[in-house]
């Protein structure tokens, strides 16, 4: 069912400045190619990231961590360490004993082991010295007596019952985490209607954020007053950590995220070192910090979790979606982080694409002994789409139907509910998939050996539509403060490269009339700035975004009221904009509210409106306030003779409603596009035994300089009714077709299909052979495990679409 | 040799400027540089010379901070991050890769601009295959490499004064 915007948007604030709704209404700021707010700092090396903070008498911290995937720990004794001179102090676990985790439901993490460890890095002690080789040195004199246990390593090993020893004692069965079991529409009837039906299994390999930046965390206490300074994406969520861990009230923590040297998920949940710092400043009464190194940055983790497929589709001749049927299995590793919610994602969003009448989704997330999984750019997504759009492929190829054109059929349109209750507002995915089509020539490719290309779409999120815990508060909030002095934005949103600061300041210069520099940006200090969730699931251009818009908005009204008072004038005859407020100065004006009203400082918030989701169990993992549509085409060139493959070019249309800065909007496209190349071709996060392969660098696999195509960019403006301006995500949705479309091209260049990722040379190479020896040429996963999920929870239509 | 752990005074010339440091003998200059002279535009990804963020130059040579021991370094003119503006104008590298966006988290910035310096020390005017051969041992995780080949190239036709 489709009905016009009005009857679907929330709280619309209009798509210019002022809250004008004319189209074409003009903008000073927004739009306009500035050089991020930071720009400077970032290239003289003035930028004080994290590790480059140094204070008077501060000592180093190094965790000491399991050698063992999976042990139970008999003793742990740090005398002699605790002698060592230059050793300040030694925490162990009773120094520590509450749990933490990032969600409510998911608290199974000690800062420092008690009875267990988990994966090779947990993190057993902590110590405190006058520099890291003496804290490194004591942590080789603390003794562990471990009683080695055996390694749960892959998700055929952690569905194994009965077990023996399961990784952590509050699971649904032996070491199943999670269960997720859903059924939207009569998932039977529409396979009987089907005239064909088709069942893939596919693989995703987990993969490392790898940002340049490792971890490190800063803390001190004074009087009675902790602050910590920390590369942390969330430092709301770190703040709700270390007041629980440490029995400290809310408003005795204050969390500093400092400039970021890079996120992408890796930096959202709370960590231990970040604790331990806290609690050996407590127990010092000086600074303490704690930098990673890189090979602790892999066993730290919270990466892509690896996903095992399995999807069965039933279609009518002329390629119409009557039912899916997806599972996943999520190989979670040793915690809990926010793999629920990456389980609920791995089924979420194949409907926001299709308009599937009936689907099913089940899936499981298990332990392993290995490092943690968690939120990765894209957060659970990236592997269901890869898994739905080549297993479409395969659809449309069964069917003797052009693979866009299949696509084109079941699209979903704007303004429609999905069978699972999403509510999908504004979408390009029409638009996005033409040009893409238009600007590649897919259509009209030529096809000789070892050339080829793949398409594929799909959609992404304009952040989480609800909070990590339930509250009904907003999930950003800006204060705004003018006066003589200037104009300061406050928001504790966090700029971890995406460039959310010079959002908040383009936005707000807008609203004001104001050039961008005029306005100074603090953000993610939890003890000066209103709260944000923080930086995950692409939310803070739109929610932080329309905060600041609304505190400016209120802000611009007491502006010209006091102007117009002034001159008996009506409010709405005075103009804002260059610099002025009518006939006064932008300065001029502030004196006047100021004179007027005393202080004047404004606030704004975002919530998601109600109503966006279905009214279910689970219905909280999948919805936004609006959604971003993209379609690439990969152009790429694959050796049979070596396995290599070398991509041309990548070719992405993005609708992304309103451009708020091309220079920002640039970096995240390209560096979306980099990310999935980097997945589809050559990361992996693998083990042996529980053993990391690689953590270093140099061995973990990621494309260089000379490994990159050109990249061609088209933008799709669709102007979302609910966003700042217009504005929807750019940082996760223009990542998620490339990977399958790397692989569809592969097909298409050499006849074979890899239905795993990454695709190394070598699996291109027996993919050919056997196929050469009469085989299907095909390189993937068998066969998808039996997994004793439950019943599915049958959602009827009307609670899959009613509102909150 | 001196015993491992046992410290020394190093002379060097950093940006310019005649520094003197008592250093361990295991000290890398990646660990002078940062913590005993506090310029810490020069960053660390791996210590284990994989990443290319500590790249400084070294008597003009693009060098791995963290795989020279500062002993190694005496008398040596270094150029950091730090020493590539005059005063307040900017290298017309800094300015190329802030205006096109090279620089997001800025983690990578330091040892991309020291590397793109060397290169164009050397080489005013180079293809785009050179600026990427260059630039193959700094790794960047956030914008791909594009807007970063795009501002070396955009710097060295300033440089050349084009553009």
């Amino acid at each position: 069912m489709s009905a016009g915007p009005e009857a679907w948007a929330g709280r619309r604030l209009g798509a210019g400045p002022g809250g004008d709704d004319e189209p074409g209404a003009a903008f000073r700021v927004v739009g306009k190619a500035l050089p991020r707010v930071d720009g400077v700092q970032k290239v003289t090396g003035a930028t004080i990231y994290a590790d480059d903070i140094e204070l008077p008498g501060m000592l180093a911290c190094v965790l000491l961590r399991s050698p063992h995937p999976h042990a139970r720990i008999r003793s742990v004794d740090a005398t002699a360490a605790r002698s060592l001179p230059g050793v300040t102090a030694v925490l162990t676990s009773e120094d520590l004993p509450i749990r933490f985790g990032p969600l409510p439901i998911s608290q199974d993490e000690e800062v420092l082991a008690s009875a267990k460890v988990r994966y090779v890095g947990d993190p057993v002690a902590a110590v405190a010295a006058r520099d890291e080789p003496t804290a490194r040195a004591a942590c080789k004199l603390i003794e562990v007596d471990y009683e080695v246990l055996a390694t749960v390593g892959s998700i055929e090993e952690a569905l194994e019952v009965p077990v023996d020893e399961p990784i952590h004692g509050d699971t649904e069965i032996g070491n199943i985490h999670r269960f997720v079991a859903l059924e939207f529409g009569d998932v039977d009837e529409g396979f009987a209607l089907a005239d064909h039906v088709r069942e893939d299994v596919l693989f995703y390999e987990g993969s490392n954020h790898l940002a340049m930046e490792e971890h490190s965390a800063t803390a001190v206490f004074a009087g009675d007053q902790l602050t910590l300074w920390s590369s942390t994406q969330a430092p709301h969520n770190v703040h709700r950590v270390l007041s629980k861990v440490l029995e400290l009230p809310m408003g005795h923590v204050r969390v500093v995220a400092t400039p970021h040297g890079g996120g992408f998920g890796g930096k959202v949940d709370p960590f231990a070192h970040e604790v331990a710092v806290a609690k050996l400043a407590m127990v010092t009464g000086r600074p303490v910090k704690c930098t990673l190194t890189r090979e602790e940055v892999f066993y730290n983790h919270r990466g892509r979790h690896p996903v095992l497929m399995w999807v069965r589709t039933g279609a009518t001749r002329d390629g119409k979606i009557t039912a899916m049927h997806f599972r996943t299995a999520l190989d979670g590793g040793a915690y809990a982080s926010l793999g629920v919610a990456t389980t609920h994602y791995t089924g979420a969003l194949q409907t926001a694409t299709y308009a599937i009448p009936a689907y099913r989704f089940e899936g499981a997330r298990v332990f392993t002994n290995k490092a943690t999984c968690g939120p990765k750019r894209g957060h659970g997504v990236p592997q269901p789409r890869f898994g739905l759009e080549i297993h479409l492929d395969k659809l449309a190829d069964d069917l003797a139907i052009d693979p866009v054109v299949l696509r084109q059929q079941n699209f979903v349109k704007p303004y429609t509910r999905t069978v699972n209750g999403l509510r999908i507002t504004s979408s390009g995915l029409e638009e996005v998939t033409e040009k893409v089509v238009a600007a590649s020539a897919f259509r009209r490719r030529p096809r000789p050996v070892g050339h080829g290309q793949g398409f594929a779409v799909s959609a992404y999120l304009c952040g989480a539509g609800f909070p990590m815990y339930l509250n009904r508060m907003p999930h950003s909030e800006v204060n705004l403060k003018v006066d003589r002095g200037g104009v300061t934005v406050f928001c504790g949103a966090t700029d971890i490269g995406q460039g959310s600061d010079t959002v908040l300041a383009t936005l707000v210069a807008e609203e004001l009339g104001l050039a961008r520099g005029d306005v100074r940006v603090v953000t993610a200090d939890t003890g000066l700035t209103p709260v944000d969730l923080g930086s995950y699931s692409s939310r803070v251009t739109f929610m932080a975004g329309n905060a600041a818009i609304d505190a400016a908005r209120k802000m611009r009204a007491i502006l010209v009221d006091a102007v117009a008072s002034r001159g008996g004038q009506p409010g709405a005859a005075v103009r804002v904009g260059d610099g002025g407020i009518g006939e006064v100065s932008f300065e001029e004006a502030v004196a006047l509210a100021e004179e007027a009203r005393g202080t004047i400082s404004t606030s704004g918030s975002y919530a998601p409106p109600k109503g966006i989701s279905g009214r279910f169990r689970g219905s909280g993992v999948g919805p936004s306030p609006a959604f971003t549509f993209t379609a690439a085409v990969v152009d790429l060139d694959a050796d049979p003779l070596t396995g290599e493959v070398r991509v041309n070019k990548v070719f992405v249309a993005h609708d992304i409603g309103r451009i708020l800065n091309p220079v920002l909007v640039r970096g995240q496209v390209d560096g979306s596009v980099y990310m999935a190349l980097g997945e589809a071709l050559m990361e992996e996060q693998s083990y042996r035994k529980g053993l990391h392969h690689h953590p270093s660098v140099l061995e973990y696999k990621t494309p260089l300089a000379l490994d990159m195509p050109a990249i061609e960019t088209i933008l799709v403006e669709t102007i979302d009714p609910e966003g700042p301006y217009g504005a929807k995500e750019v940082g996760q949705g223009p990542m998620l077709p490339v990977v399958p479309a790397v692989v569809s091209a592969i097909h298409d260049a050499l006849g074979v299909w890899i239905d795993e990722v990454p695709v190394t040379p070598d699996k291109v190479l027996r993919a050919l052979d056997q196929r050469a020896k009469g085989g299907e040429g095909r390189v993937g996963p068998r066969r998808f495990p039996d997994i004793p999920y439950p019943p599915c929870t049958k959602v009827s239509p009307d609670a899959a679409t009613a509102s909150l | 040799m001196s015993p491992p752990g046992s410290s020394r005074v190093v002379r060097l010339s950093v940006n310019g400027e005649p520094r003197e440091t008592i250093v361990a003998e295991n000290e890398t200059l990646l660990e002078v540089l940062r913590e005993r002279l506090r310029l810490t535009g020069t960053k660390h990804g791996c210590e284990l010379g994989e990443c290319g963020a500590c790249t400084v130059l070294v008597d003009g040579d693009q060098k791995l901070s963290c795989l020279l021991l500062a002993t190694e370094v005496e008398g040596a003119a270094i150029v950091t991050v730090e020493g590539l503006a005059s005063g307040p104008d900017l290298h017309p590298l800094q300015d190329a890769f802030m205006e096109l966006g090279a620089s997001q988290c800025g983690y990578c910035t330091a040892g991309m601009l020291m590397s793109a310096k060397a290169l164009l020390d050397e080489n005013d005017e180079p293809t785009e295959g050179e600026i990427r051969d260059a630039l193959s041992g700094n790794v960047c995780r956030c914008t791909g490499y594009a807007s970063i080949v795009d501002a070396v190239g955009v710097a060295a036709a300033r440089l050349r004064g084009e553009r």
